[in-house]
């Protein structure tokens, strides 16, 4: 078992996790509101739709997609808890 | 049966349900008392978390909030739901493999200082009292309109039922209790929301309804919407009006606040494994988002069927506005409680509402005799009045004075618990009476849970402008001063006990004298709280982000000109950031 590329590996995720969680929010949500709200699917404008619908869903998902990726790297690792 | 009665039955059998859930799971020993024992199932975490979190403002108020704000009510959504992936990436993991009971307990320990953990537990209680406080008024206010009773009746039997489950129970007894009300909880907020879906969009799940075409073939609902309110000299719906900084940090502020919030991340420490606490943090934002996506649902189609009430006809024709003497009943009900008020300025008898703020509009209001906005609507009553608005059965609004109570008692219990916690475990145990037995410190936690529970009660009483003012006291200080705090102490080696304290210092004095500054805790602002006045056009709401990154910075800069922290610290970091 080797901690230190554990730990290297994780931060790789998290860092990949927190980008999504910045784009989908504040950049699709915030940033890019209008340029995002000229795309119009059905009868939602995308960025209001980010906003208060689309980043929460992505949040679930991540959180899962985390958790599912760390129980990959702890096994590889050796450091699982069974 | 009589609304009144079916509501005392409703809100009666919930409560029987709690007591009976507390009773059957009560704390036998500190570890129980603190942290569950260990031993809650990752689902049951993820339930009785989104309860904890989801409270009297998020269940009554946040719905009514975005249907007055629009787009600018997205900080909510987004702040109060993004906060969670901080906790899982960044904190819950971590802090379950410390393994033990609190928050300003790891800060003491990870920077191997007393001080710090003091300087902890003083942000926790001022975040967790200011929080609490709201609870219980939510509670007032859902008795005294549903039940009928004074609000210091309602307050009382509120106070009575928190003391019973959270002093006996502890965090097992607040666990079980918490995982029914948020099925309370969840159930009496879908019911009148896929009711009006129905009612208006023909479509079953609130979620789709919000891009779906209105029944009356007049477009789709959002389109409609940004019609209507724009008619009437407000912004539209779909695009808000604050300013793109000061949403962007708002934002960041409800996000770090969420994260750093210590009853939501003290709920983690209650499952067997790291693991756990990482797969808990997406089933309680899964369970949360349940709610947090139906409640922009409900705001638009309450909004539209509130303007629709009051502008039946078109804008500006003779008859096209709501005849006072032909108001239907809920607007009756709601004018008795003061939440909803009209004057008829120009005195025509009709109700005119519209934007009087807007000097484009103005000249048009002018034109169509109006003499100023004529109804004044408390945000609050959206979600409460929903189910009469849309004429849904009794049995629906007493389940949703059911569901509001469930959602200021789970969270003003898990509030409780945190701040008995920390005057039992932080300040009794490690500082002030070291040598107590367990049985002594569970003794000492159910008395300071009881003492907090009748402050709070007493605070929630009157102050109604104070709560408004000191919510974004609770995020900001949590933002600023814990988070930072909680992050370095995991992600760094080198940040050591002096550049903590300055940092959390740092954080809370700045966020909180700029609260203060523009909002005027105890004493009158300083300044009028307007964008012109604002540090970079950032409000009060938002300033609690930068206080985070005024932490992190102090933090960093202080521990590089201070000795490096003693080798047993080290260990510590080394050994929370693997599993096993």
């Amino acid at each position: 078992m080797n901690k230190r590329t554990y730990w290297q590996d994780n931060l790789r995720l998290v860092f990949l996790c927190l980008v999504i969680w910045f784009v989908v929010s504040f950049g699709f949500g915030i940033l890019l509101l209008d340029t995002l709200n000229q795309i119009k699917i059905g009868g939602l404008r995308l960025g209001f739709w980010f906003a208060q619908q689309g980043s929460i869903y992505v949040f679930v998902a991540l959180i899962f997609f985390y958790a599912w990726r760390m129980a990959a790297l702890d096994k590889k690792h050796g450091v699982g808890e069974d | 049966m009589e609304l009144q009665s079916l509501t005392y039955l409703v809100v009666g059998a919930s409560f029987a349900l709690y007591i009976g859930i507390a009773f059957a799971s009560r704390a036998r020993s500190t570890g129980e008392f603190y942290v569950a024992g260990k031993h809650v199932h990752p689902v049951a975490n993820g339930m009785a978390t989104a309860a904890d979190w989801m409270s009297a403002a998020s269940f009554m108020s946040m719905a009514g909030l975005i249907a007055f704000l629009g787009y600018d009510g997205s900080v909510y959504l987004m702040g109060w739901t993004g906060g969670y992936v901080l906790l899982a990436l960044l904190l819950a993991p971590y802090l379950r493999k410390f393994g033990k009971f609190t928050v300003p307990e790891f800060i003491g320990d990870r920077y191997a200082s007393q001080t710090a953990r003091m300087v902890a537990v003083v942000c926790l209680i001022v975040i967790s009292f200011t929080y609490i406080i709201g609870q219980m008024r939510g509670v007032g206010i859902v008795f005294s309109r549903f039940l009928n009773v004074d609000i210091a009746v309602g307050l009382t039997v509120g106070m009575a039922i928190v003391f019973f489950y959270a002093v006996l129970g502890g965090m097992k007894g607040i666990t079980y209790t918490q995982v029914a009300q948020y099925c309370v909880m969840i159930f009496a907020y879908t019911v009148p929301a896929v009711f009006i879906s129905l009612q208006v969009t023909d479509t079953a799940i609130p979620q789709l309804a919000f891009g779906s075409s209105v029944v009356d073939g007049s477009g789709f609902l959002l389109d409609k919407l940004d019609q209507v309110v724009t008619d009437l000299g407000f912004a539209a719906y779909t695009s808000g009006t604050k300013s793109r900084i000061d949403v962007f940090f708002i934002t960041l502020a409800l996000m770090l606040g969420t994260a750093g919030l210590p009853h939501v991340i003290v709920r983690f420490f209650t499952v067997p494994r790291v693991r756990d606490a990482r797969m808990s943090a997406g089933y309680a934002l899964f369970f949360i988002a349940i709610l947090y996506t139906v409640a922009p649902a409900v705001g638009a189609l309450a909004r539209l069927n509130l303007t629709e009430t009051i502008q039946p006809g078109p804008v500006g024709s003779p008859g096209g506005n709501l005849a006072y003497n032909d108001r239907p009943d809920w607007f009756r009900t709601w004018e008795a409680t003061g939440l909803l008020v009209f004057e008829d300025k120009n005195g025509d008898g009709h109700v005119q509402y519209y934007n009087d703020a807007n000097p484009d509009f103005a000249p048009t209001a002018e034109s169509y005799g109006w003499q100023g906005n004529e109804l004044v609507v408390d945000s609050d009553i959206i979600v409460l009045a929903n189910p009469e608005i849309a004429g849904l059965p009794d049995w629906v609004v007493a389940l949703v004075a059911a569901g509001a109570i469930a959602a200021a008692l789970s969270t003003a219990a898990g509030l409780l618990l945190v701040i008995s916690a920390a005057v039992s475990h932080d300040l009794l145990k490690s500082v002030f009476t070291p040598n107590i037995s367990e049985r002594q410190e569970l003794l000492a936690g159910r008395v300071s849970a009881a003492v907090a529970i009748l402050l709070a009660g007493y605070l929630g009483y009157e102050p109604r402008a104070f709560v408004a003012q000191v919510v974004a006291l609770a995020f900001g200080l949590a933002a600023a001063s814990l988070f930072p705090a909680i992050l370095l102490g995991i992600f760094s080696f080198r940040v050591n006990k002096q550049g903590a304290i300055a940092g959390m210092l740092t954080g809370l004095v700045f966020t909180l004298g700029y609260i203060i500054y523009f909002k005027g805790v105890f004493v009158a602002p300083f300044a009028e709280n307007i964008a012109e006045n604002w540090l970079l056009g950032i409000s009060p709401e938002g300033i609690g982000a930068v206080g985070a990154v005024l932490n992190f910075t102090v933090a960093i800069a202080v521990s590089a000109f201070t000795p490096p922290p003693p080798p047993e610290v080290r260990e510590l970091v080394e050994r929370i950031r693997v599993p096993a």
